[in-house]
């Protein structure tokens, strides 16, 4: 039952960050925030199937996925810091230059 | 008790998604790192929950919050959405959401094999996860502090800027010094002074 609870939540985490992604078209900072979205609707849906099956190799995976999310937070809010840097905005409408 | 965590982080993942201030997002989206891991408790999953805290909520939304008060955002361009992707996206989501929720809903709960190589003991979640982390795991374990070293140096080159203006440090000019070139040993004799003609330029 908790087990339903859990991917219920994660699922639904994962959709709402996906809907973020394509209907906030303000700025770069909050589609990288519903990026974490995503990534914490993985690691819940990781460590709720640890619970159940009694297995660590779900915490473990889930560590490592945060590792790696907190490093490509880190490299993409310093694109987008340069990118601010050179043009001077960050809506996202205008950012239709390849060349930026 | 899980109930009131998972409808906070639902609503403040809501809140995080449609909230005008891009600050007020980032605190929601703190409010939801905090009941995500309250449900890692739940599930016994202490010490990813406290690591969740510490490294998420404690650098990686830090992070995000100085690049947001950095940045200066044009509050009147924010606020005109334009939104062409509205119907697809919420068919799309929707679609993708009641699949799992079937999927979940309509699975065997039977019998499941072994699991892999690590169980649980009576010994505390962060024993347990040094037990399989530094034996089973290490190479996984070394190869992300590599991914981290690269993302440091990644960000570092990347907004590293020098400006010609600032006073810095040229270590091969400081140890080329010798004594034969800046020094210069005079005698004086006492209330007597340099003398005019012996200044220094």
């Amino acid at each position: 039952m908790i087990t339903f609870n859990i991917l219920l939540l994660s699922s639904f985490l994962l959709c709402l960050g996906f809907l973020s992604i394509t209907m906030s078209r303000r700025n770069v900072i909050s589609i990288l925030m519903a990026i974490e979205l995503i990534i914490l609707a993985a690691q819940l849906n990781f460590v709720c199937f640890a619970h159940q099956l009694q297995d660590l190799s779900g915490q473990v995976f889930a560590l490592f996925v945060l590792t790696v999310a907190a490093a490509e937070a880190a490299i993409g809010l310093a694109i987008v810091v340069i990118y601010y840097r050179n043009c001077g905005t960050i809506y996202l409408n205008k950012i239709n230059k390849l060349k930026g | 008790m899980f109930y009131i965590f998972s409808f906070v982080l639902a609503i403040s993942a809501v809140l995080v998604v449609f909230s005008q201030n891009p600050v007020n997002s980032l605190l929601f989206l703190i409010l939801a790192f905090f009941n995500a891991a309250g449900i890692f408790l739940i599930a016994g999953a202490e010490f990813l929950a406290m690591i969740l805290i510490i490294i998420y909520v404690g650098a990686v939304v830090v992070l995000f919050l100085f690049v947001v008060m950095m940045l200066n955002f044009d509050m009147q361009l924010l606020r005109q959405e334009l939104k062409p992707y509205q119907f697809i996206s919420t068919l799309i989501s929707a679609v993708v959401f009641s699949e799992m929720i079937f999927i979940f809903y309509f699975s065997k709960r039977g019998e499941f094999a072994k699991a892999y190589i690590s169980y649980q003991d009576s010994l505390s979640n962060t024993h347990n996860l040094g037990n399989v982390l530094y034996t089973h795991y290490a190479y996984i374990f070394q190869i992300s502090g590599l991914i981290l070293l690269v993302a440091m140096v990644a960000s570092i080159t990347l907004t590293l800027q020098f400006k010609h203006n600032h006073k810095r440090q040229h270590l091969s000019n400081q140890l080329q010094r010798s004594p034969k070139n800046s020094l210069e040993l005079v005698d004086i004799k006492t209330q007597d002074g340099m003398g005019k003609e012996e200044t220094l330029q």
